[in-house]
């Protein structure tokens, strides 16, 4: 597997890393072989192309939004901590550490939370905490089979904003969001099995 | 034969003749016939498929028994009431024959009572959720199956060994383990009746239901390798068998599933093609699935597998391609057969039970076996568990595993599976027989009498429903998404990459290739979602008592996607029909899509509902076709009831208006319209208030004129009014040249009360606010606003301009005396309100050019009112041989279904 580094030390930061991530050796160690194995050009950083490479990323119609998300920062580059940190929303909650969690500590980022709004800024285009209709119809459209018309769509959105929306405002904020999936097993949807 | 026959017609001549039954009986056997018979009685002929329907109707009567009480229900599973039932059946039987006659034949278990339960089951599998643990559900149907029955038949083994078996059985290992591979299997029937009562949460129930209808294919091979390693005898049997029993559990489920899949393909392809013959969709998923059962039996291959894979692979297809009313028919006929074949398991079950000729009791045997299954059971479960929860994102926990334990229930299968035994070869079958009795017995009653008091004291999670949300349906899908992407950055390929590769060469492909294109659409979940919304909020607006139309710019979500659709619609009739003019509103209704269609069936599926038919059925009938007619004349009497009490209602709180009758008849799609529309376009241009000047209330009566081909639809005419048409134009609004229509229709004309209501006063329409409460009927949203406008004033004014119709087939039109007319009554059919944008003002070109219509259309502006009713006319049609003084318009439902 090429450069993939075999001893857990070798990864830079990685005690800060770990503390932030929550993930587990085993789990840094894949990932951080992943990480060389799309880092091309071993520039120590990952670029939009590099993500832009895996085949099925594009075919995925969020493809583009995930990308996004690992540059939110507007820089053109994560290294490998940003890269971890991302991936670390899907880490499969723990219930015994989730119990024993200090209160004070901040929210570890595979929190229901931390997931949720995770999803939502794939919503939230213009990152003004609110899915706007026009946000809505975006994500539909790409939702949607093609076979929907335009109008269609839109009485899907409207319909699918005023669901949601509960102030009236036209737009979903972030609560309204967590609460339209208030039933919802968000900590086991959105969780990836090996990202232990 | 011919005199049998002849003597079979005479059998419903002679109601009196049943005492002369024995002698002609007697006489018919050697003698010559005494002559023409007038009764005879031939049960031989008749026998088996009568009895066939009495035990179905025997069963189908106990089981309405037992659901009178329903304490009994709640507390004990119908199956162990069936099976309770069976043995006291059987109890009487053998008392009476003094041998047991019916039992469960394990050749009609096999080929017609298992098949129906498991398309059933397969055909409304939630697959999602079948898919999502198919990792669990395989490891516990082949792993645990294969411990299950080896685990079972060496400790029974061992038994015999200790000398706690009787030396009566006659049993090597291999018999053992024969008999443990067919007593190993959970059946599918008997967790089915059981768990379906229960209600615990649906992974835990597809994990256990899902074992028990794939583990066939293990029992199924285990059981033929057994049965033809105990048959050569044990020396025979070489290591090249072993292996070949080996390789045959492969060959049995790979191609029970491929035989399934492919039927499943042939299956969907089919009834893309079925357009044209709706009627024989609901046969075709039966027939095809059968096939695939008896196909996958006749290789000796695993039959359950088959069908349960047909049924998944199909569903979605099939769902798509068939028209909602051969869904329905689909499932209940499912549903039906099912649960027919289930009850009649059960009791034969009993009824077999009796038969002490076939079984030898051992106590050592039966208390062993049931010890071992239960305990065996228990702890393959605890140790699949345990494995699979290392893989497992959300772990089975020890409550799950004690549900799944105690749930593993035998049934018909093991029982059939033992009834087939040769006892030739299997000395100790007697034996067999008596345990796997005991064992189904215990395992259905005791287990299925206990299982629920211990969920509930277990507090296992129950399955909750909630109603589907827009959103949850839309963030379930980003979040698929957003799984399946970050598996590809993290560059595992797991179960979300692989469906999501599934789910793109199934949209690329799949469903290109087996859904028609126009229930392509309606396949996508999202739109799926949204549209039963739409039908659910129609429903429950309509339960409320509001009008299924609305009006004053309600933010409707669905209104411009119905708008599109109803352009679309219109213009595609007008092309059609090629005739310039439409008419009648029924046109602007009418569907061509798929998707409207659907619309209309479940438009029409409301109106049913929404009230009670007081006619009869119609003499003639299709056999190939389903008839509309019956559906049209209900969507009819809707019409004319909600006519007739606003007539009523406006009569007797208004004015002295003369009411007619006459003879509405329906119709079938014709061409006499056209007659009315030339009529419209002869005279559309004429001075358009002649006659209306000064006219406050006239009723327009137009008799229908029966067409050539609606020949069988006179015997409906007796108890109907004439549907009155009260147009009442104000003088106000006449001198100011406008018109708008504002046609309320009470779906159901109990619901609405003689005067508003408080739902009423609060109708968005009402209070002209549109940000309202949305509520979107299915009939919205096939029927445009403005459309519906324009059609409307089309057809207002070619009435008007009837007035002076230059061609015979025009009656007269009456004007009544001049009345003064508030509109203050909201009940009033025709509010007539000045409108300044909607008018008679449409340029006359419009009734010539349909394609100018819906253009035009086009053109105006979200019109403050609809005329919801008109919407169902198909053809408004006029009548020549009145000399009545009214015009009736005659209205019609649209049979264009």
């Amino acid at each position: 597997m090429g450069p993939r580094s075999s001893h857990i030390a070798l990864i830079p930061d990685v005690d800060q890393i770990r503390n932030e991530t929550g993930f587990s050796e085993a789990s840094l160690l894949r990932l951080y072989g992943r990480f060389q194995t799309l880092d091309r050009n071993k520039k120590g950083f990952l670029s939009r192309t590099d993500l832009q490479q895996i085949g099925a990323l594009a075919v995925n119609p969020l493809g583009d939004r995930i990308i996004d998300s690992f540059f939110l920062d507007g820089s053109q580059q994560v290294d490998f901590a940003g890269f971890a940190r991302v991936l670390a929303h899907f880490r499969p909650v723990d219930e015994e550490e989730a119990a024993t969690r200090d209160p004070k500590d901040p929210e570890p980022l595979n929190s229901r939370m931390n997931k949720l709004r995770f999803a939502f800024q794939l919503y939230d285009l213009d990152r003004d905490g609110k899915i706007s209709r026009n946000e809505m119809l975006q994500v539909l459209r790409l939702m949607v089979g093609v076979q929907v018309t335009d109008e269609q769509l839109e009485s899907i959105t409207d319909r699918t904003v005023q669901e949601a929306d509960e102030d009236g405002d036209g737009a979903v904020s972030f609560l309204e969001f967590t609460k339209s999936l208030e039933k919802m097993n968000i900590e086991q949807k959105m969780s990836i099995r090996i990202l232990k | 034969m011919l005199r049998t026959t002849l003597l079979l017609l005479c059998l419903p001549l002679a109601g009196a003749g049943a005492t002369e039954e024995p002698t002609q009986e007697s006489g018919s056997l050697g003698e010559p016939p005494p002559g023409l018979a007038l009764f005879r009685w031939q049960w031989h002929e008749v026998e088996a498929p009568y009895l066939v329907a009495l035990w179905i109707l025997v069963a189908s009567l106990a089981k309405i028994v037992f659901h009178l009480s329903r304490k009994v229900t709640s507390l004990v599973p119908e199956s162990c009431l069936l099976i309770l039932l069976g043995l006291v059946l059987g109890g009487i039987v053998l008392a009476v024959a003094k041998k047991a006659e019916y039992q469960l034949e394990p050749g009609t278990f096999f080929l017609f009572l298992l098949p129906p339960i498991v398309l059933d089951s397969g055909y409304f599998m939630p697959s999602r959720l079948f898919f999502d643990n198919l990792g669990a559900i395989l490891t516990y149907a082949v792993v645990g199956t294969l411990w299950n029955a080896f685990t079972t038949g060496v400790a029974l083994w061992g038994l015999q060994q200790a000398g706690l078996v009787a030396s009566r059985v006659q049993a090597g290992l291999l018999d053992f383990l024969l008999f443990g591979s067919l007593i190993s299997a959970v059946d599918p029937v008997a967790v089915l009746a059981v768990f379906e009562e229960v209600h615990v949460n649906e992974t835990l129930f597809i994990i256990v239901f899902g074992e028990s209808l794939l583990n066939d294919a293990v029992t199924v091979v285990l059981y033929k390798v057994c049965n033809s390693f105990v048959e050569m005898g044990s020396a025979n049997v070489q290591a090249t068998d072993y292996m070949k029993g080996v390789a045959s559990l492969f060959v049995v489920s790979l191609g029970g599933a491929a035989v399934g899949l492919v039927f499943a393909f042939l299956l969907a392809l089919t009834t893309r093609f079925t357009k044209r013959v709706r009627i024989i969709e609901p046969l075709l998923v039966f027939l095809l699935a059968y096939a695939a059962y008896l196909t996958a039996e006749m290789a000796s291959l695993s039959a359950i597998l088959a069908v349960t894979m047909c049924g998944l692979g199909c569903k979605k297809y099939v769902e798509a391609n068939i028209s909602h009313k051969s869904r329905t028919a689909v499932k209940y006929t499912m549903k039906t057969l099912a649960s027919c074949a289930e009850t009649v398991i059960f009791m034969l079950l009993g009824i077999s039970a009796v038969d002490s000729s076939k079984w030898a009791w051992d106590s050592g045997l039966v208390l062993g076996t049931l010890f071992f299954i239960l305990f065996f059971r228990a702890l393959g479960v605890v140790l699949q568990t345990w494995v699979l929860n290392q893989f497992r994102l959300v772990p089975l926990d020890k409550i799950d595993q004690v549900v799944m334990s105690y749930g593993g229930l035998r049934g018909a299968v093991a029982f059939a599976l033992v009834i087939l035994l040769d006892r030739t070869k299997v000395p100790a079958k007697d034996y067999f027989v008596a345990t796997t009795i005991v064992v189904v017995f215990f395992t259905v009653i005791v287990q299925g009498l206990t299982i629920k008091p211990l969920v509930k004291w277990l507090k296992v999670k129950r399955s909750e429903h909630h109603k589907p949300t827009l959103n949850q349906e839309l963030h379930e899908h980003t979040f698929d998404h957003i799984l399946a992407a970050v598996e590809d950055v993290v560059g595992h390929h797991g179960y979300h990459y692989w469906r999501d590769r599934w789910e793109q060469f199934d949209k690329k492909y799949l469903s290109q290739l087996l859904m028609r294109r126009s229930a392509y659409r309606i396949r996508d979940q999202i739109w799926d979602v949204y549209y039963r919304l739409n039908i659910r909020d129609a429903i429950s607006f309509v339960d409320q008592g509001g009008h299924v139309l609305s009006s004053t710019g309600l933010t409707l979500p669905s209104m411009p996607s119905r708008n599109s659709m109803a352009e679309t619609s219109v213009t595609n009739l007008l092309r059609e029909s090629g005739s310039g003019a439409c008419l009648d509103l029924q046109v602007i209704d009418t569907v061509r899509s798929g998707r409207d269609r659907e619309d209309a069936v479940m438009h029409h599926l409301l109106c049913g509902g929404l009230y009670k038919p007081r006619r009869r059925y119609k003499a003639s009938c299709g056999r190939h076709f389903i008839s509309e007619d019956a559906q049209e004349r209900q969507d009819k009497e809707v019409f004319q009831q909600n006519m007739k009490r606003r007539l009523e209602s406006f009569k007797s709180t208004k004015h002295n208006i003369c009411f007619t009758k006459n003879k509405p008849r329906t119709r079938k799609a014709g061409h006499k319209k056209k007659d009315g529309m030339a009529n419209a376009e002869a005279t559309l241009e004429k001075p358009r208030d002649l006659g209306f000047q000064d006219t406050a209330a006239v009723i327009l009566t137009v008799e229908s004129e029966e067409e050539e081909e609606s020949d069988s639809s006179e015997t409906e005419k007796e108890d109907d009014e004439g549907i009155i048409f009260v147009a009442r134009a104000t003088s106000e609004v006449l001198q100011e040249g406008k018109i708008s229509g504002s046609f309320e229709v009470c779906p159901s004309p109990r619901i609405i009360p003689p005067s508003p209501t408080c739902a009423e006063k609060e109708l968005p329409w009402k209070s002209g606010q549109g940000d309202l409460a949305v509520y979107v009927s299915s009939e919205t949203t096939k029927i445009v606003p403005v459309d519906m406008q324009t059609g409307w004033n089309q057809s207002i004014s070619s009435l008007e301009s009837l007035a002076s119709p230059p061609c015979t087939q025009a009656p007269t039109l009456t004007c009544l005396p001049p009345h003064p007319l508030g509109i203050e009554e909201p009940q009033v059919p025709l509010d007539l309100s000045a409108d300044p944008r909607s008018s008679f003002a449409f340029p006359p070109s419009l009734a010539k050019a349909g394609r100018s219509r819906s253009e035009s259309s086009a053109d105006l502006p979200q019109q403050q009112e609809l005329q919801p009713l008109m919407g169902h006319k198909d053809h408004t049609h006029l009548s020549p041989g009145t000399a009545n003084s009214h015009w009736c318009i005659q209205f019609n439902r649209g049979g264009r279904l």
